[in-house]
């Protein structure tokens, strides 16, 4: 029997039947029968924090390196070396630590891995219109349609670009080649990292079949207990029901949650989500009760939030304070301003209400503040009344602004950051 | 408990306690009307704990008793009775319903014990004056829609009531501003407001009541403390918290040097910032105001729809100046004025606007411009 057809990841070379390149000798094959086909692919940057931490420091390229807060945080990022040893992000980095004590520890610096963001998406826009971005470090690209822009097919141009990618920027991704979002996305984790895998139409279902219920969207921890106790593990498992019965079981989801399970999924890629709320959150290293000290932090936030959304010339009128009690139950308060704020004060004082209802003594481990419903700039902090010192409000943040954007944001500190 | 009464009797003051009920409460008899029947007929309460309302109908009482029942239901249900019917109440035994019968009709509503129902206690009210019908009204007409929603500054979400000395004379003042907007009207203070505090009337009390004033001709008991307010309209007696807070100190934002004068034609003003509003996006709805000898030029501009403008023939003598409002609170203001020409009074397009009514008035209005 032929081999599927297929290419040479590295040089791009069409493969012939053997394990190898016939080209350049690499290994590197991707091969599918539906290789020339698909359109729909999900790409994702390899241990992104960390392997850009690595790029600029080679010092550190072949040691475990775990991007994150100190003692307190969680980890955002780990690199491969470290998850060897069984770290991952989101967990608490004492317990990094624990598991692997030689690992170098990198505070993040967002702003440099936004910055490559950009250039990663700015070079996805190269390929196609229909870019989603899912995060700073993943997005759905919808290829179809480009053959003929691109002179190949999408499996190609998408190999191109990691080539792309890696000799630019300095930086791998793993890609999914699937006919839709859902196998996109499961096939852009199967071979990572530098991965390339593709899931046809055809062997959709066969792949399926056995994976645990958690590789869909949406399962987590709690829902995989309760489909437990309904006799289903695993993707095969709920293929068993009809549409009928797994909608009375979980209503409309439940129908979404069929249609994944025989793989298919019509949500189409939407280019560029559209910005919905900004928002700042921090752990703290201690749990703190002290109200004085929670605001200090929150006006810290407050003004972070004011900075994105002036950068991004957005001002939006709900404001949401979320805390969090030391076992990890958060709480979110909202309160709808009259009109849309840009400003720190604005955002800090709303939060500022809404904490004194909640800190009472009590101990937190987060603080967050977050402002949705947003609009455009213009729109912002209209002239009041009641507050005939707003225009000078209005002016004094944009001085501070000024400032920080010259000398950084330590430049100018409200005295109550300094309250003990 | 029976009770036999006319549905009409009933229906119409089920409907006045029945609003203060909200939709969604925390404490299950807070859905409940309390129904107690005594010698005096049949009284209804009805209480969300920051306001009650107190109703008798007459009925006619054959065992005394009280219970309570969900509103809503039990007001959808008297509605839907056939006009002119006779309507019996009755509460048999202990087994925790009330059952409603009316010519062929018969439901019975589940119960909570009338014993859990809260009482608002208002404590005692010194001060305690008369208002007819209408100043009460017009105290509220003009000055509810500046109420402010915004929690943030809660002691805006009402109506400040309060009676003072201008000029020699003693007057009762309602105040209402959200910050972009402020109305303030004043009537002479009737006898007994002498030494009355300062009071925020909360909206929903304030809607409440405006509700209540049916006959225009009646008089109303206003009876008040620092924290508690009453209101007797006939047989309904509306008792409400007030807003603790500090309402904000309003003379100052009342411009005084504003020696810009235009005076309108309300109506045709009216008409004129309605349509060319028309062409405004739904948020920001500012509309132009070009002044220039004589001449009103209104304008608005919609990068997303196109734009309009009108020129209407005005009373102006001053400096041209070109201002900008939301067209939604000019609107609103405009509808308050009573005669037929409006008097604006401008200083320059960033401070605020007073507007009154040409011949003078009790009533004034502030309004904050907006950028154009």
């Amino acid at each position: 029997m032929a081999a599927a057809p297929g290419f040479c990841r590295d040089c791009l070379t069409e493969a012939g039947d053997g394990p190898r390149c016939t080209a350049c000798g690499s290994p590197r094959l991707a091969r599918h029968a539906e290789i020339n086909q698909l359109t729909v692919s999900h790409i994702d940057c390899d241990a992104f924090f960390a392997t850009i931490e690595k790029r600029d420091n080679p010092d550190i390229r072949d040691k475990p390196v775990i991007v994150g807060g100190a003692k307190r945080g969680v980890v955002s990022t780990a690199c491969y070396i470290a998850r060897i040893n069984g770290v991952h992000s989101a967990m608490p980095m004492f317990k990094a630590l624990k598991l692997c004590p030689e690992a170098v520890v990198v505070k993040p610096n967002h702003a440099k891995y936004s910055a490559v963001g950009r250039e990663v998406r700015a070079l996805m826009r190269e390929l196609t219109p229909l870019v989603e971005p899912v995060s700073i470090d993943e997005a759905f690209l919808d290829l179809a349609g480009t053959e003929r822009v691109h002179g190949m097919p999408p499996a190609r141009v998408l190999a191109r670009f990691a080539r792309r990618v890696e000799e630019e920027l300095g930086i791998t991704v793993s890609v999914g080649l699937a006919p839709n979002k859902f196998l996109a996305k499961i096939a852009s984790d199967l071979e990572k990292p530098r991965g390339f895998a593709i899931i046809g139409r055809a062997d959709a279902r066969d792949f399926l079949h056995d994976k645990p219920i958690t590789i869909i969207p949406g399962i987590g921890p709690a829902a995989r207990i309760r489909m437990e106790k309904k006799g289903i593990r695993t993707v095969g498992d709920v293929r068993r029901f009809t549409p009928r019965e797994i909608g009375e079981l979980y209503g409309a989801y439940g129908l979404s949650l069929w249609n994944l399970a025989h793989g298919e999924d019509n949500r189409r890629v939407k280019p560029e989500r559209e910005t919905k709320s900004v928002s700042a959150e921090t752990t703290f290293n201690e749990d703190i009760s002290d109200r004085e000290q929670l605001e200090a932090i929150l006006w810290t936030l407050s003004e972070r939030v004011a900075t994105r959304l002036k950068a991004s010339e957005f001002a939006g009128s709900r404001i949401t304070l979320k805390l969090k009690s030391p076992d990890f139950k958060s709480r979110t308060r909202t309160r709808t301003l009259d009109s849309p704020t840009r400003l720190a004060g604005r955002i800090f004082e709303t939060g500022r209400e809404l904490l004194k209802n909640e800190a009472r003594g009590e101990r937190f481990r987060l603080i967050g503040i977050g402002v949705e419903e947003l609009c455009p700039i213009a729109e912002a902090d209209p002239p009041s009344l009641l507050d005939p010192n707003l225009k000078r409000r209005i002016a004094a943040e944009a001085a501070v602004d000024k400032l920080k954007g010259k000398f950084g944001a330590d430049a100018v500190k409200r005295g109550i950051v300094f309250k003990r | 408990m029976k009770v036999t009464l006319e549905r009409a009797a009933l229906l119409r003051s089920l409907g006045h306690v029945h609003r203060v009920v909200e939709r969604r409460t925390t404490i299950p008899v807070l859905s409940n009307v309390l129904l107690r029947a005594g010698s005096d007929g049949l009284r209804l309460q009805a209480t969300d704990l920051d306001l009650q309302v107190v109703e008798t109908a007459t009925a006619d009482v054959a065992d005394a008793g009280a219970t309570t029942v969900p509103a809503h239901t039990f007001y959808d249900i008297v509605r839907k009775l056939p006009d002119g019917s006779q309507v019996v109440l009755e509460q048999t035994g202990d087994t925790g319903t009330l059952t409603i019968r009316a010519g062929r009709s018969r439901f019975t509503l589940q119960t909570l014990a009338e014993s859990d129902f809260p009482d608002l206690a208002a404590g005692d009210l010194p001060i305690r004056f008369e208002l007819s019908a209408s100043d009460l009204k017009r105290l509220i007409d003009k000055t509810q829609f500046a109420i402010s929603t915004e929690e943030t500054r809660y002691y805006l979400n009402g109506i400040f009531l309060h009676a003072m000395e201008v000029e020699g004379n003693s007057v009762l003042r309602a105040v209402a501003t959200d910050g972009h907007r402020l109305a303030r009207v004043e009537m002479p203070a009737p006898k007994g407001t002498a030494g009355m505090p300062g009071v925020i009337i909360p909206r929903k009390t304030v809607s409440e009541v405006q509700r209540l004033v049916e006959d225009p001709n009646g008089s109303v008991l206003i009876e008040l403390s620092a924290t508690k307010v009453r209101f007797t309209l006939g047989d309904v007696v509306l008792t409400s918290k007030l807003i603790d807070g500090t309402f904000p100190d309003y003379a100052r934002v009342i411009p005084a040097g504003n020696d810009k004068q235009l005076i309108v034609d309300k109506a045709e003003f009216v008409s004129a910032v309605d349509r060319v509003s028309t062409i405004s996006s739904e948020r920001g709805r500012a509309v132009k105001l070009a002044l220039n000898d004589g001449k009103l030029t209104l304008s608005v501009t919609n990068p997303d729809s196109g734009s309009a403008t009108e020129e209407i023939e005005v009373d102006y003598g001053a400096s041209a100046l070109d201002i900008g409002f939301n067209s939604r609170y000019l609107l609103d203001i405009a509808a308050q004025i009573d005669n037929d020409t409006a008097l604006l009074k401008l200083a320059d397009p960033g401070s605020p606007t007073l507007i009154q009514d040409k011949e003078g008035s009790s009533a004034l209005y502030v309004l904050m411009p907006m950028r154009v």
